[in-house]
């Protein structure tokens, strides 16, 4: 178990779900991500933070290999997702991406019903019934604490909800696929306060049975829903520890000037 | 109007005053943008009106019978026109059922899967292609498609589609070379770059990161572009098919070429037939005789239904696909 453990700030050894070693990432000859080093525990919230263009955003879409979408970015070093180094030529990108959800800074809806945004991810890999793909429908909307507002009228078109509500839609559709990891790119930096509470709220609650890693940039926001905090910097990590520490005795006095607001 | 009842200046110093010459030509501005825009309406409803009268002599002397009878003798005056009405929809057809999925397979590579240095290039030759004079694809194909499709291909449609049941009667026929299949089929040459072209430009606009919120939850390269991209772009995309159809029923001279001409209905596609516009062409300059010409008014007539209905069908097929989408509110 030693090879998947890791010990942090005192906190009890947890299970690292992600876990990257010696790290690299280019976009062309660009070199965002240096020596990228890090253990995201499983189960917990991990936030990264940093200056615009720091690359939080580009480790985050390392994790699902989005960037496999687009020619000339590249990665060297090891990936791993419970030990198993995702970089490898073998991995099913498709079966990956099932098992790393992923949410995005704007609410991007599929030009579909609402029942038909969820039960889409589904489909591709669970052949259900109908009744329990309603279920399945329902568990996910719950989920996100969307029901409620929904129900009612589930054959509309996802893009006739509220921005905040939309947002909401998209997590229920990357939980409803059961992923073991959920990525949310700066989830809230479109909406307005009450939707971002309810987010931050749901990811709270979600961290009960999914890992979950969130860019943002807002530093409240990941003082309030995170465990663990990373701060990044020119493609650099340069620091990370649990959001107790990070935010009230941070290591490195580049990650103080950037909590404190002296540089960012 | 506006003009007269604009409130005046006079009482608020600090506002400058609207120079009336400006307002005037802002006046004109507006009455010259629509009269552009009712000019079109006017040329559109003369255009109709035109072909309704010079139409006039056939439509009192045959009716319906006109549209239901496939005789076409000039010189006893008996004109049916189901030959050249239903040869318009089956090349129009056939051209669709094979440009579409090129067409379709083209934009998804072009903004899914080339690599960047064989886009811009392979997007030239595609438009390249649409800009093509349609007397030159008559050429080729009357010259180059028409025998070696005589020589290599009929035989062997005849030999594996003949024999099936239901449809084989559509593929038996004397290996020729022109007929409505050869024309259907460089219809769809010609229809491919404007759906194509069209298509593509709609893929690009769709935003990467809701084609990433496909890809995902997992998704393949088809499952995005068929179940996310189409539907995102499909009022684009009935577009694009619509400009192509519209080129495939009126089409002229590649058509001319290639389909025979010839006013018989026969079952079989490997058979001569023609189409409207085809048969405009060939007889508009030796028709004599006031139903003669008439009749062929009343071609031109239907062809511009048929053109209408088609687009009506359209309009109301991207409503009913939104309707399956879910209402939006």
């Amino acid at each position: 178990m030693n090879d998947t453990t890791m010990e942090t700030g005192g906190t009890p050894a947890l299970r690292s779900k992600i876990r990257a070693r010696n790290f690299n990432f280019y976009y062309g000859k660009f070199h965002a991500l240096k020596n990228i080093n890090l253990d995201i525990p499983e189960k917990q919230v991990t936030a990264f933070i940093g200056p615009s263009g720091c690359g939080k955003s580009t480790l985050l879409r390392t994790f699902n290999r989005m960037y496999d979408l687009y020619p000339g970015q590249t990665s060297e070093g090891e990936l791993l997702l419970d030990g198993q180094n995702i970089l490898d030529k073998s991995t099913d990108v498709n079966k990956l991406r099932a098992r790393v959800g992923m949410v995005f800074q704007k609410p991007t809806p599929f030009p579909m019903s609402i029942y038909d945004n969820i039960a889409f991810g589904v489909k591709l890999y669970e052949r259900l019934p109908k009744s329990e793909m309603h279920d399945r429908v329902e568990w996910a909307l719950r989920k996100a604490a969307l029901w409620d507002e929904v129900k009612d009228k589930l054959s509309q078109n996802g893009l006739s909800l509220s921005g905040g509500q939309q947002q909401r839609l998209c997590i229920a559709r990357a939980v409803a696929v059961r992923p073991e990891v959920v990525l949310l790119d700066e989830p809230t930096s479109a909406l307005d306060p009450i939707s971002t509470a309810k987010i931050e709220e749901l990811v709270y609650e979600l961290k009960t049975d999914y890992t979950i890693a969130i860019v943002t940039h807002n530093m409240q926001q990941a003082a309030r829903v995170s465990d663990y905090t990373a701060y990044m910097y020119l493609g650099e990590m340069v620091e990370m520890d649990s959001t107790d520490i990070i935010f009230t005795n941070p290591k490195q006095k580049a990650t103080e000037d950037y909590i404190t607001g002296k540089f960012g | 109007m506006n003009s007269v009842t604009l409130p005046t200046n006079a009482d608020r110093p600090h506002v400058r005053p609207l120079p009336t010459a400006l307002q005037i030509q802002d006046l004109l501005f507006r009455l010259l943008t629509r009269g552009f825009a009712f000019l079109v309406l006017f040329i559109l409803l003369g255009i109709v009106a035109s072909l309704v009268i010079g139409s006039l002599p056939s439509i009192h002397a045959y009716g319906w019978r006109f549209i239901t009878t496939e005789t076409w003798d000039p010189v006893d005056n008996v004109f049916g026109a189901l030959g050249p009405i239903v040869g318009t929809l089956v090349t129009s057809v056939i051209a669709l059922v094979i440009g579409i999925p090129l067409s379709f397979g083209i934009a998804i590579f072009l903004t899914e899967q080339a690599p960047r240095w064989l886009r811009r290039p392979l997007g030239i030759a595609v438009e390249l292609l649409a800009g093509i004079p349609s007397i030159i694809y008559g050429m080729w194909g009357l010259f180059v498609f028409a025998p070696v499709f005589a020589e290599k291909v009929e035989p062997r449609i005849t030999a594996w589609l003949g024999p099936l049941p239901l449809i084989g009667p559509l593929f038996n026929g004397p290996p020729i070379g022109i007929g409505v299949l050869s024309a259907g089929l460089v219809l769809a040459v010609m229809i491919i770059p404007f759906i194509a072209a069209v298509t593509r430009d709609v893929f690009e606009v769709v935003p990467p990161m809701l084609k990433e919120s496909a890809y995902g939850v997992g998704a393949t390269t088809w499952e995005v572009v068929w179940n996310v991209v189409l539907p995102y772009t499909r009022v684009g995309v009935v577009g694009g098919v619509m400009l192509g159809l519209g080129r495939a029923l009126g089409e002229t001279m590649a058509v001319t070429f290639i389909i025979g001409n010839s006013h018989d209905l026969n079952i079989s596609l490997l058979m001569p037939g023609t189409t409207i516009s085809a048969a405009l062409a060939n007889e508009f300059t030796e028709a004599e005789g006031r139903l003669y010409t008439a009749s062929l008014i009343e071609l031109g007539l239907i062809l511009f239904v048929i053109t209408f209905v088609v687009l009506a069908i359209s309009k109301l097929m991207l409503l009913q696909l939104a309707k399956k989408e879910g209402v939006r509110t």
